[in-house]
């Protein structure tokens, strides 16, 4: 049992570790104070801070919190500033986006202008916190795998309230700033161009989504199984592999044939977790764009099946009307 | 020490459990309806139909006689339902009383001191809603079939149906914040679900558009609709599926909601209630706005209108498809046999 467990049962106390001493200009821009929890290491480390925050920190958390500012408000007031009605609402409400009637323009605050406000500014915030990501890593000496995979998150945050808006023509494309509201904003995008399970981009972005909780699910199981063997060493099984790599490896060349090496798995597991909102964001950008309904493009493709008609022929009673049905959103 | 943290993680994961599942407690009966793996499937929980069952028993009803002098002759100012016996008209006023004003009785709608009089404005939408009831029945059997209407249909004992619906008012200018857009509220109408609560002012009435949002070909070929026109028809999917108690996939095959090939037959029936609604909010209950009090009117000045909800109240079928027009048949005068044409524009 002493291996098999949810939180990490070793707790390693010892004096502070202010992380290495790189200029003086980096020493001055981080938190002095060090505080140790013991909560939080049953989590990860015991040790909180210190914080970097930095010019950039600084200014994307100011953005990032005019922002969240903004949408509590917006949401404040269609509950006519009732707290109560905030709390007991709070997942219906939302900051929607402008009607299509205003194209790309930039319509009243009341009627969607504060979406764009509050688009802008979080794209700013999200912007200065990936640079901050960055330029931390660099200071490091570290590789930028973690800003480049950040990016990827981004590219399709910006892909479903810039690019795609743009291309469309309208910021009521955009996705509305809501708990309930986003989600129902994903089931009519679905919806209305019918069916995005038909995306292929779709597919490969559930595959490699997928993937990546089998692969998490795989590492940290394998990991945790050869710890007692010091297999969460993992830096210096790399270099120098003992005993507990060898299991790991043996355990999975048994059960499938193959296995990933210590390295590897981790550009597996980064490849994965990079491709899901990188073929996602594909997806999304050819919604509507390129193609208006997904089902008749897999039919057209052959990938969506025909099934028996056992309900009969079902015909649509608009066609034996005497007035013709338009598609709403025409000329009328 | 060790122990005590398994067993506050298993509560923790046990209490995260039935927080993160807004369940309804079993059983539950799922039940195949359309194609394997297809799933079309209908979902019920026995509880919730016997409280449905419960709710949706047919009031007891008054057999009359059809003979004996007619109800024009003997008493005045008679307009529909003249050509009825005087037993079945003043059984029909008792039975009328009972579904709709069973606490004000006669005086609802009639001057006591002269029961012919017009002058209380309930008597004369009595009468259209009289009328009405017998075009549903005569006219919309596409979608009423042979059990058709009464008053109880709706009514259910209350002077106004309970669910009705009024034209939403815009809030217009002097707001900088706060714009709901007519969503984000979570309401009986649609499901309690965060999309527009008040769409039924863009499908229930005549000359409304169409739901048809979702275009026919894989590339774009001029189907302009917006994701807020999706959000709209969304919103009167769930108001459907909602007041009927159903899935969607009661009448859609999901995977191409639009396809009337892959869809059941429930759904044309669905779609001639959409006319008959049109129809019925447009012909017969929106003109009576002119003769209703305030009190009775919306913020827009329109009375109470009808949705899915109206009659069907949480079941596929109303009054679980219990047919009461064998006792009134004269609600049903014409034939009611479902036919092709009817008066309003189909679109």
């Amino acid at each position: 049992m002493e291996y098999q467990n949810l939180f990490t049962q070793t707790q390693v106390t010892g004096p502070a570790s202010h992380g290495v001493p790189i200029n003086a200009y980096d020493m001055r821009e981080r938190t002095k104070t060090i505080g140790f929890s013991h909560l939080m290491g049953r989590l990860g480390n015991a040790q909180l801070g210190p914080i970097y925050l930095g010019r950039l920190g600084v200014a994307s958390l100011m953005f990032g919190m005019t922002a969240f500012f903004i949408i509590g408000m917006n949401m404040l007031a269609q509950v006519n500033w009732n707290p109560l009605q905030f709390v007991r609402k709070l997942f219906w409400l939302s900051l929607d986006a402008p009607s299509p009637k205003y194209g790309l323009t930039f319509p009243p605050l009341n009627e969607g202008g504060w979406w764009l406000i509050v688009g802008l500014f979080t794209t700013i915030s999200i912007m200065l916190w990936w640079l901050r990501t960055f330029r931390r890593a660099q200071a490091l000496g570290m590789g930028t795998h973690v800003p480049w995979a950040f990016a990827s998150a981004i590219w399709l945050f910006l892909v479903l309230g810039l690019f795609r808006p743009v291309l469309m023509g309208s910021w009521s494309e955009g996705v509305p700033f809501g708990i309930f509201s986003h989600l129902d904003w994903t089931s009519a995008l679905s919806i209305r161009y019918g069916n995005l399970f038909y995306n292929p981009f779709h597919m490969l972005s559930i595959v490699f989504l997928y993937g990546s909780v089998l692969l998490f699910a795989m590492h940290g199981a394998t990991i945790l199984a050869v710890s007692r063997f010091g297999g969460e060493r993992e830096i210096e099984q790399i270099v120098d592999r003992g005993t507990a790599s060898e299991r790991a490896a043996l355990f999975w060349r048994w059960t499938m044939g193959f296995n990933a090496t210590m390295e590897s798995i981790h550009r597996w597991a980064w490849w994965f977790a990079v491709l899901t909102p990188l073929t996602g964001g594909i997806g999304i950008l050819l919604t509507g764009t390129v193609v208006d309904n997904w089902y008749q493009w897999g039919v057209k493709h052959n990938i969506a099946p025909a099934y028996p008609a056992i309900y009969g022929t079902i015909t649509d009673p608009a066609l034996s009307a005497p007035v013709a049905p338009v598609a709403q959103g025409d000329k009328k | 020490m060790k122990n005590l943290t398994q067993k506050i993680s298993i509560a923790l994961s046990i209490f995260a459990v039935v927080m993160l599942t807004a369940c309804e407690r079993p059983p539950v009966e799922s039940k195949q309806t359309g194609y394997r793996g297809t799933g079309m499937d209908q979902v019920n929980n026995p509880r919730t139909d016997a409280r449905l069952a419960k709710i949706n028993e047919l009031p007891a009803m008054l057999p009359s006689s059809p003979d004996g002098p007619k109800a024009g002759e003997v008493y005045k100012n008679v307009k529909v339902l003249n050509n009825l016996s005087a037993a079945q008209f003043s059984t029909f006023m008792v039975s009328m009383t009972a579904w709709v004003a069973p606490n004000e009785g006669c005086a609802y709608c009639h001057n006591v001191q002269n029961f012919a009089d017009d002058s209380i404005y309930t008597k004369t939408v009595a009468r259209r809603m009289i009328q009405m009831n017998q075009s549903i029945n005569g006219n919309w059997g596409d979608h009423v079939k042979t059990t058709g209407v009464t008053c109880y249909t709706c009514h259910r004992g209350n002077n106004i149906p309970q669910n009705v619906w009024f034209n939403p008012v815009e809030k217009k200018g002097g707001n900088m914040l706060g714009n709901a857009n007519g969503q984000n509220d979570p309401l009986a109408t649609n499901g309690y679900s965060s999309l527009p609560n008040q769409p039924f002012a863009s499908y229930f009435v005549a000359g409304a558009g169409p739901a048809r949002i979702i275009g026919d070909t894989a590339l774009p070929t001029g189907n302009k609709a917006s994701l807020q026109e999706t959000e709209n028809v969304y919103g009167v999917m769930s108001h459907m599926s909602h007041s009927l108690g159903v899935n969607c996939t009661y009448c859609h095959n999901s995977r191409a909601f639009s396809s009337w090939e892959q869809s059941t037959p429930q759904r044309v029936q669905a779609w001639h209630g959409i006319q008959m609604l049109k129809d019925v909010n447009s012909t017969f209950i929106s003109p009576l706005a002119a003769i209703s009090p305030a009190h009775r009117k919306g913020p827009d000045g329109d009375v109470g209108k009808a949705n899915c909800a109206t009659c069907h109240q949480g079941v596929n079928k109303p009054l679980l498809g219990k047919s009461m027009l064998s006792d009134y048949p004269f609600l049903a005068p014409t034939s009611n046999k479902p036919k092709d044409g009817n008066q309003i524009a189909k679109n």
